[in-house]
């Protein structure tokens, strides 16, 4: 397979190729749309036809990514690095490691199902919809592999508006004030972030033009400490924090849930919170390790993980909205990733990437399966359901299986991922893991509680007793089965996933330590404080 | 890592034992076929239909649920025409063969494997360590999914596969007419898989995955009659309560990897060279693992889902909830015995909480009407006999009561499921719906299933400690280490929150003969008021009441035969055969320093007159049980169910289980759920940072506001396309430039 990638120049034109396939998707959709203007009952079916095209073949393209990156070699993968606004110093600079590798592989695995999963509940505006979820996937694919801080600021907000259009257009009853509210906490802290990377610019381009290249920047963050390194991490880590969402910056990802049409609850939960923490590995950690490990600063972002994790766990418990409840649960398990990226131990972070993938093929499964019975049964109360098991017993086997893996039970990928985060964090930050593994009690309980009420207990309200003969479509369980063959697999076999991101861990680690320990020495050495103020 | 290279080189590596990886594999094949089978006829309509079916028609259910007053719960009339007209699965011959034969085979693999074991012989001494596969292999963790074939896992397997299988004949008659049929095989084959990795696995985390797969079968089985709220309710408590013991464990792991870099047994066990007797380090492992045993093999504080366990279908419970998982956690501590035996304080912890529970739940039991859950506080507070055996470093009579528990336990509850099913039965013939599982509904039944009545008295002999039958000799071992240790051991000379370790060891000897006489008059009570005395059941259903059939009634005369003589597995040195002490021995590889550490090294040591007078007492006092409940209960003085007068005063709170859940609910489970909603949710969430902060800021939203007014306005085609016209200006501004 390696062979067959050289042979066929992968590395050259894949990065490329990912990022433009769907924006020219986008252009035909939205061209195909202009011919069936004002007739949504023949644009459905040629739109979604068109799109789900488009995602698979993208799919498809970046499946060589699994064999064609190198673990250990410390270089980009694919790089391409293209002048762009050269009077700026801005470049168009992309390439992956080894995490952004499974991150691209997750989002371009998630989206013909996140397409698949919207089959026939998005009726209206079909077209300007699909087109929407093709930009959004450019965006996100390229915050994965944006190697110029201008560049990843343009793909970072490239993905926020598709959103805000898609929750505020195609969404439930409040989905303007939803919307909103993810829009303008998602623009203030990416506000705060173009700043802070204007800053960095202007810094490393020592008075010539700046610079934004992240090796570039990089290099000089490791040279010598940069003037105001607290406020740039400040800024870098609220615009992060507000994605992944962290205590207490989550309160938009609950309306923003609930509001949002299932693809876009899928696409949200599985890959947008993912660039949040993907931010902190990428960007504020690497790039200001010793304001990241600095004592205080790493106090208060354990705290707020741990936080969040207890916080999410117990909120959802009393949830009486299935989505809300998942969206809860999405603050708790992001917050291990959190826990397991500021622990700064191999076992943790690897843990943290292992529950950023896996936390997308659950929860992106969790907010189907609610899509496959919201549409059924046009409420998400679990109140109104109860007993679904004896009338959907396919559906009900899907939704055991995953809830199992959003508890984290061993044998499957959620247990892998928090198993990791909560052992690596442990020796180093014991308290922190110990008073995050108490959420495996609240997972179990949150989550087998709503499950109880859904498809156990009696079956006596005859809504639900017309369910019958209305279990799960080839369709649906079609695309529940690449989800729940993840699920078992990563939860038995994860090593393919781990050595892919080992190296990169490794480095990261390495590298932070390294700072670490330098900046002790400074300390010890001259008596001052050298926290690179 | 050291499992491969442990496996190098073993007498058994040669043998049948490098296969032993299909022991587990054949129930999870099974599993997978009866899945298939279970979802495929839900999918097609027909008699399997669960709405046609209504209230999962027959044997063996509703009665399960007895107690809760299921029967009212039951639609009526659903229930008759379900009742007259039983519908056997159309898949129900396959899984009848299927279900049982990859047991039967597991057990003969298992049996094969325990023979090049024996053929083995010293060279046994090492565990034969099979690795499959890497699992977690990050950092410094390198965990494989590897087996541990040694003396305990060996038994353990042995005991699992073979009353397994025992327990999956007698499930073909006592399920065969239930809709579920082959939903049930397949939780029960997966039970069985899970159950095995727990035994097998070669290291903690394994060992996890197995602790809490079997704890997932068992929330799935006890809730397997999910239309009834009890049963699921029962389910989701057995998961979370068990749950709370995991995180126990969990820190534990942690611990031990942040301390020792390893997580495999063999890697734990090589790290404790330079580990101080006593050390804190050592202690917190051992009480954190031992938190986890509590919530498995539900002991004082965790115990509470056991009895509510005893909603799933019988059989369950005698696999599930009395023979094989509940006793994970003696087996965790046996597997642990290098780590325990160097922590006095909380080896101390292990027997005093097994011997208060063993008090504890006897009490319980003393009192309780429905027959199950006379069985249910007898197996939690025999669990409690086990922990103080291998509390005190007696790993090998711990080991031995799990072993000849199983077979008594597993005889008295499938007995008992033989008794419910012919009360359903008779019931059912009659259309009536009155608790088949209250004793009081009973009485008499020795001449209508006289062998059942003749089996469960064995059992009952067995449990309550009367000689030669099984549980005798391994109760009495128990005792008698509690007793030796209060000289000269480790845990006499350490002190317990202050208290010397041989005062607690003298309180806990006194506590397991109070259990002891408790256990015989409960099991006394049972037996009389279910066999004995007239029967109460009713003119009508007199006349229906029959023993069960062959496949239901052979499994049972197979555990009566090992009830009876099961504990010549392990006679006492006393008795000299030339065989005494075969389990000891056989453990010896495996436990036997663990248990010299305890005991400075040396044999424990009784004069043999002591060692009489011990055994003396121990059956004196399990006949004057026996003696006691003949002379004071009367079974001709009962009436049925329907007409008792309530329970009052220390009955009453015995029979409520001294309110330990309402407790639980009131001082855990409410603020829980309080604090989540009205503090966090309503006030912190939606009132703090959404009120005050977020919409504080309203006054900036409102300013963006004609932003949702323009996505109203229809026009979002247009911002699709200046948004794609936009983006593709900017990318060719280089691209082209």
């Amino acid at each position: 397979m390696t062979q067959f990638l050289d042979g066929i120049g992968y590395a050259g034109w894949i990065l490329p190729a990912l990022l433009l396939l769907p924006l020219l998707g986008a252009v035909l959709v939205v061209a195909q749309g202009a011919m069936h203007k004002g007739d949504d009952a023949s644009a459905m079916p040629a739109a979604r036809q068109l799109a789900l095209g488009i995602f698979l073949a993208e799919a498809v393209l970046s499946l060589g990514l699994w064999w064609a990156l190198d673990p250990a070699s410390p270089d980009w993968y694919g790089k391409v690095d293209l002048a762009w606004i050269p009077q700026w110093g801005v470049r168009f600079t992309i390439g992956i490691d080894g995490i952004a590798q499974m991150l691209i592989l997750l989002t371009t695995l998630i989206m013909p199902l996140a397409v698949l999963g919207s089959w026939t509940s998005v009726r209206e505006k079909t077209h300007s919809y699909y087109a929407l979820l093709l930009i959004l996937t450019t965006g996100m694919l390229g915050v994965f592999m944006a190697l110029d801080l201008v560049l990843f600021y343009v793909m970072w907000e490239v993905m926020l508006v598709p959103m805000y259009l898609i929750i505020g257009v195609w969404g439930g009853q409040r989905r303007l004030y939803a919307s909103l509210k993810f829009f303008l906490y998602t623009m203030v802290g990416s506000l705060l972030m173009l700043v802070a990377i204007v800053w960095l610019g202007l810094q490393a381009g020592r008075g010539g033009p700046p610079v934004f290249g992240y090796d570039a920047i990089m290099v000089m963050t490791k040279a010598a400490p940069v003037t105001g390194a607290m406020w740039v991490f400040l800024a870098f880590a609220i615009a992060f924090a507000v994605k992944v969402p962290m205590f207490p910056f989550h309160t938009w990802l609950p309306d923003a849930h609930v509001e949002a049409p299932t693809a876009g609850s899928v696409i949200l939960a599985a890959i947008m919170l993912k660039m949040g923490t993907f931010g902190f590995v990428r960007f504020a950690v690497p790039l200001f390790p010793e304001v990241a490990m600095h004592p205080t600063v790493r106090m208060v972002m354990l705290v707020l993980a741990v936080t969040g994790i207890v916080y999410g766990a117990l909120v959802a418990l009393v949830q009486p909205d299935f989505k809300k409840l998942v969206a809860y649960s999405s603050v708790s398990h992001l917050g291990f990733v959190m826990l397991g990226i500021f622990a700064m131990t191999v076992e943790s972070l690897q843990g943290a990437l292992v529950v950023t993938i896996s936390h997308g093929v659950s929860t992106g499964a969790l907010f189907l399966l609610i899509g496959m019975i919201y549409e059924r049964r046009h409420t998400r109360q679990l109140e109104d359901f109860g007993g679904i098991a004896k009338v959907m017993p396919i559906f009900a086997t899907c939704l055991t299986i995953v809830a199992l893996s959003s508890i984290g039970v061993p044998g499957t990928n959620g247990f892998v991922g928090e198993f990791l985060v909560l052992l690596g964090s442990f020796p180093t930050q014991p308290w922190f893991s110990f008073v995050a593994a108490t959420s495996v009690i609240f997972a179990a309980a949150y989550l087998l509680w709503a499950v109880q009420r859904i498809i156990y207990n009696p079956l006596v309200k005859p809504e639900n007793q017309a369910l019958k003969g209305h279990d799960l479509n080839w369709r649906e369980i079609g695309l529940l089965v690449p989800l729940l063959l993840a699920i078992v697999w990563m939860g038995v076999y994860p090593k393919p996933v781990l050595t892919r991101t080992e190296a990169a861990a490794d480095r990261l680690v390495r590298g932070v330590e390294a700072a670490r320990l330098s900046t002790l020495r400074k300390a010890d050495g001259t008596g001052l404080n050298g926290e690179g103020r | 890592m050291q499992v491969e290279h442990a496996a190098t080189g073993h007498p058994l590596a040669d043998t049948v034992a490098r296969f032993a990886w299909a022991i587990p594999v054949l129930p999870l094949l099974g599993f997978a076929v009866n899945g298939a089978l279970a979802l495929r006829a839900a999918g097609t309509p027909g008699p399997a239909d669960p709405s046609a079916a209504g209230h999962h028609g027959d044997a063996g259910h509703g009665h399960d649920a007895g107690h809760h007053g299921a029967h009212d719960a039951h639609g009526a009339h659903a229930d008759h025409e379900a009742h007259d007209h039983p519908a056997r699965h159309p898949a129900a011959g396959l899984v009848s063969i299927i279900g049982p034969a990859v047991l039967a085979l597991a057990f003969g693999l298992a049996v094969a494997v325990f023979s090049a074991m024996r053929g083995a012989g010293e060279g046994m001494h090492a565990p034969y360590i099979l690795t499959l596969f890497d699992w977690l292999p990050t950092g410094k963790l390198d965990l494989a999914v590897a087996f541990q074939l040694d003396q305990l896992s060996m038994l353990m397997i042995l005991i699992i596969t073979g009353i397994g299988t025992l327990i999956h004949l007698f499930s073909v008659g006592y399920m065969q007419d239930d809709p579920g049929y082959p939903r049930y095989f397949a939780y029960l084959n997966l039970f069985v898989f899970f159950m095995l990795i727990l035994v097998m696995g070669a290291s903690y985390p394994l060992m996890f995955v197995g602790w809490e797969g079997v704890g997932l079968c068992s929330y799935l089985l006890i809730g397997f009659w999910f239309s009834e709220q009890a049963n699921a309710d029962a389910g989701k408590k057995a998961f979370i309560v068990n749950r709370i013991g995991d995180f126990g464990m969990l820190v534990a792991m942690f611990l031990m990897f942040a301390n020792f870099g390893t997580l495999t047994y063999t890697g734990v066990a090589a790290s404790l060279g330079d580990v101080a007797v006593g050390g804190a380090l050592v202690t917190a492992i051992c009480l954190f693992l031992f938190l986890g045993a509590t919530g498995k093999s539900a002991q004082i504080p965790l115990f509470v889902w056991l009895p509510d366990a005893m909603a799933g279908p019988t059989p369950v419970s005698a696999l599930i909830h009395a023979a094989t998982m509940v006793t994970a956690g003696v087996y965790m501590i046996a597997r642990s015995a290098s780590l325990f035996s160097l922590a006095p304080a909380a080896q101390l912890t292990v027997a005093l909480v097994g011997a208060l529970t063993a008090v504890f739940a006897a009490t319980i039991g003393l009192k309780q009407w429905d027959i199950k859950k006379v069985l249910a506080y007898s197996t939690v507070s025999q669990l409690g006999y086990m922990f103080v055996g291998v509390g005190v470093g007696a790993y090998t009579a711990g080991v031995f009561h799990l072993m000849t528990h199983a077979f008594f336990k597993a005889l008295l509850f499938l007995g008992s499921g033989s008794v419910i099913y012919a009360m359903h039965q008779a019931y059912h013939a009659t259309h009536n719906h009155a608790d088949a599982q209250d004793m009081r509904n009973m009485g008499g039944l020795k001449q209508y299933m006289p062998v059942t009545f003749g089996l469960m008295w064995i059992a009952t002999l067995a449990i309550a400690g009367i000689p030669p039958f099984s549980g005798f000799f391994s109760k009495d071992e128990i005792l008698a280490s509690v007793f030796a240790r209060t000289q000269h051991s480790t845990l006499a000379e350490a002190s317990w929150l202050g208290v010397p370790g041989s005062v607690v060891l003298y309180a806990v000897y006194a506590l397991g003969l109070i259990a002891a006489l408790m256990t015989a008059i409960y099991m006394t009570r049972m037996m009389l008021y279910t066999f004995h005395g007239p029967n109460r059941t009713g003119e009508a259903e007199r006349g229906h009441l029959k023993e069960a059939p062959w496949i239901m009634t052979g499994p049972l005369v197979v555990l009566g035969l090992l009830s009876a003589f099961g504990g010549f597995l392990n006679l006492p040195a006393l008795v000299n055969v030339g065989w005494n002490e075969g389990l000891h021995h056989w453990l010896e590889p495996v436990v036997g320093e663990g248990t010299l550490r305890v005991t400075h090294g040396e044999a424990a040591h009784l004069s043999h007159a002591t060692e009489y007078a011990l055994i003396g007492t121990a059956i004196a006092i399990a006949v004057a049980g026996i003696a006691y409940a003949f002379a004071r209960l009367k079974p001709e003085a009962l009436t049925p169910a329907a007409e008792a007068p309530a329970e009052q005063g220390i009955a009453k709170t015995l029979l409520d289980k001294w309110y330990v859940d309402e407790l639980y609910g009131k001082v855990a489970v409410r603020p829980t759920l309080g604090l989540s909603r009205v503090v966090l949710w309503k006030g912190m969430d939606v009132g703090l940072i959404d009120g005050v902060l977020v919409n504080g800021s309203a006054l900036l939203a409102r300013t963006l506001g004609w932003i949702g007014s323009q996505l109203q306005s229809g026009r979002v085609g247009t911002y699709a396309w200046v948004l794609v016209l936009g983006l593709i200006s900017v990318l060719s501004a280089f691209t082209f430039r």
